[in-house]
């Protein structure tokens, strides 16, 4: 056997090996909703005997997921966290970008570099320390908790400045100042030079702040469970959680839940992967 | 020139940055400010008065020893956190950059699990460690398990467990762009030069890839410092109260005792701790940043 031809197995099966480890990581990976899974076409006298089962001694059941949708009310809800993050992610991606398009092009007015850096300095800021006041200012004293339009509009506000912040990086990396000053002479007012000009070439960062801002929408909970307290306006999170503080001995009901809270966003990312795992990773890169 | 007159500029501002301000400032801003005031009330959440009590929360704050075991409680959690959630991202990403068959699809499994909120992780894996595991204990052993919840080690072990497996697949996106930031050139001429694959690991792509490191570790020090959901749906601060982390008890200070002055003094308390350590950790990191 040659070097060449040594080296070559060498590397076929450190290749092999490290398939398997792989594979076996991922196994652990998702380990948790292959159980969900099995578990969620049993009836509760099963899990409860054997969870680990394939199928359960009295057989495949679907009645776990009607039941399930009824009292978590899951068409009203999946409808409410659907409304809210289309509505949040629409308005986090024109109203960033357009600002961050004021900020870099007009840099050296005093007042932009101002509320750039205030920000940036925000971004540090955990939602614990303004979660008191905001309920304080928005539920004590202006009283417009409960409202779909109020979770939408704080959730823009939230994040706005880190949305500002990597639209200002990319309009001013990769948007030439020369393109738009084309467009000026060719008699295009500032608006028309955002709209048909700039906003169109920033289809990358939109695409990366519109899945990690939608992402965080769907999935977040602390901010809506203090925004929304009546029933009919719980998005999936909360209404997960009210469920299983009442129904948490139902095992059976509770997979259910649990698998129809995962599913909408679980069949996106079959669809979606590629630009979702792009999109994170260049969005988390630049944060 | 028309440009430079202060109306115009008010009006152009506006008409882009108009709502974006309005927002920022009414969510974070002007909260935030609030939020330092109401620190020197002893507001109960009710009623209309909002007597000023100067630094009394702070004192209290000082004083209050559940806060400080949940602050001790975090810290705990947070350093076996970022080291294992760094550890495995890091392996991770080493073995999706290989060039092994599937690394794509590998890539995108590891993500899964943020795909999904951690109220809902946590109750999967509450199923899973109390009912999954409990069998195969029992399986093995062949008579009683207990969950690993009920016991405060316990539960505190899992809580890191989920949070591993929570963060590991978005942190190994940040090493596997790093990794791939690495010129080959750079690998392949410490190769030539005689050093093994793992001294090239160690004294050329992990120095390179410093700032992933620094910008991983950050992230995660941030995350695990006021966790949250996962703490409220996987324990619930049970058994015994064990496994409160600060998040939860700054919650429960002010929304489910009313204490909103104290709690709020509580969570900027917290706000400093964790920007204090993040900021720190940023620098340090940065200094013995390299170019190849």
């Amino acid at each position: 056997m040659t070097e060449n031809e040594k080296a070559a197995r060498q590397k076929k099966i450190s290749h092999a090996i490290m398939w398997i480890v792989l594979l076996l990581l991922f196994v652990c990976f998702i380990f948790p909703f292959i159980l969900v899974i099995i578990n969620v076409f049993k009836s509760k006298a099963d899990i409860v005997a054997n969870p680990m089962a394939l199928i359960g001694a009295h057989g495949f059941t679907l009645k776990n997921f009607p039941e399930a949708m009824k009292k978590m009310n899951f068409l009203t809800v999946f409808g409410n966290s659907l409304i809210i993050t289309c509505c949040a992610t629409v308005l986090t991606i024109l109203v960033s970008s357009m600002m961050s398009f004021v900020i870099v092009r007009n840099g050296r007015w005093k007042f932009c570099a101002l509320i750039f850096s205030l920000m940036i300095a925000s971004m540090v800021i955990p939602f614990q320390v303004l979660m008191v006041p905001l309920v304080s200012v928005y539920g004590g004293i202006l009283n417009v908790l409960n409202h779909r339009i109020t979770l939408i509009l704080m959730h823009v506000g939230f994040s706005v400045s880190m949305a500002v912040f990597m639209f200002h990086g990319a309009i001013k990396t990769n948007i030439p100042l020369a393109l738009e000053e084309a467009a000026t002479i060719d008699g295009c007012s500032r608006w028309q030079t955002w709209w048909k000009v700039v906003f169109p070439l920033l289809k990358p960062t939109i695409a990366t702040v519109g899945i990690i801002n939608a992402m965080a929408y769907w999935n977040d909970y602390l901010l809506p469970s203090l925004v929304l307290t009546k029933k009919n306006l719980y998005t999936i999170p909360i209404a997960t959680q009210a469920f299983y503080g009442t129904y948490s001995t139902d095992i059976g009901l509770v997979m259910a839940a649990l698998l129809l809270a995962m599913l909408p966003i679980l069949i996106l990312y079959v669809f979606l992967q590629r630009y979702i795992v792009e999109g994170v990773a260049s969005g988390a890169v630049k944060g | 020139m028309k440009q430079n007159t202060l109306g115009y500029k008010i009006k152009q501002y506006l008409m882009f940055g108009g709502v974006g301000t309005v927002l920022f400032l009414g969510v974070v801003a002007v909260p935030f400010i609030y939020g330092l005031y109401l620190t020197l009330t002893s507001w109960d959440g009710v009623s209309r008065s909002k007597p000023f009590v100067g630094f009394a929360n702070f004192a209290a704050a000082f004083q209050d020893t559940t806060y400080w075991q949940a602050m001790g409680r975090t810290v705990i959690y947070s350093i076996f956190a970022v080291i294992l959630i760094n550890i495995v991202a890091f392996a991770l990403a080493y073995l999706v950059t290989s060039g092994v068959k599937g690394q794509n699809f590998f890539r995108a499994g590891f993500f899964v699990p943020n795909l999904i909120g951690g109220i809902v992780l946590g109750y999967v894996w509450q199923f899973v460690f109390n009912r999954a595991f409990v069998a195969i204990g029992k399986a093995i052993t062949g008579g009683t398990a207990v969950s690993l919840l009920a016991s405060p080690n316990g539960a505190m072990f899992c809580l890191i467990l989920v949070s591993v497996w929570q963060y590991a697949g978005y942190m190994m996106l940040i090493y596997v762009a790093g990794f791939m930031s690495v010129s080959k050139d750079v690998q392949e001429a410490s190769l030539i030069d005689g050093c093994t694959p793992a001294q090239a690991m160690k004294n050329v792509t992990i120095p390179l890839m410093r700032s992933s490191f620094v910008q991983c570790i950050f992230l995660s020090i941030t995350r695990c410092f006021v966790v949250y959901d996962v703490n409220l749906s996987l324990t619930k601060g049970e058994p015994f109260g064990s496994s409160v982390m600060a998040a939860m008890h700054v919650y429960n200070q002010a929304f489910t005792y009313k204490n909103y002055g104290l709690g709020q003094a509580e969570a900027v308390i917290l706000f400093l701790v964790c920007a204090i350590v993040g900021v720190t950790q940023v620098m340090v990191g940065k200094r013995g940043e390299v170019e190849a």
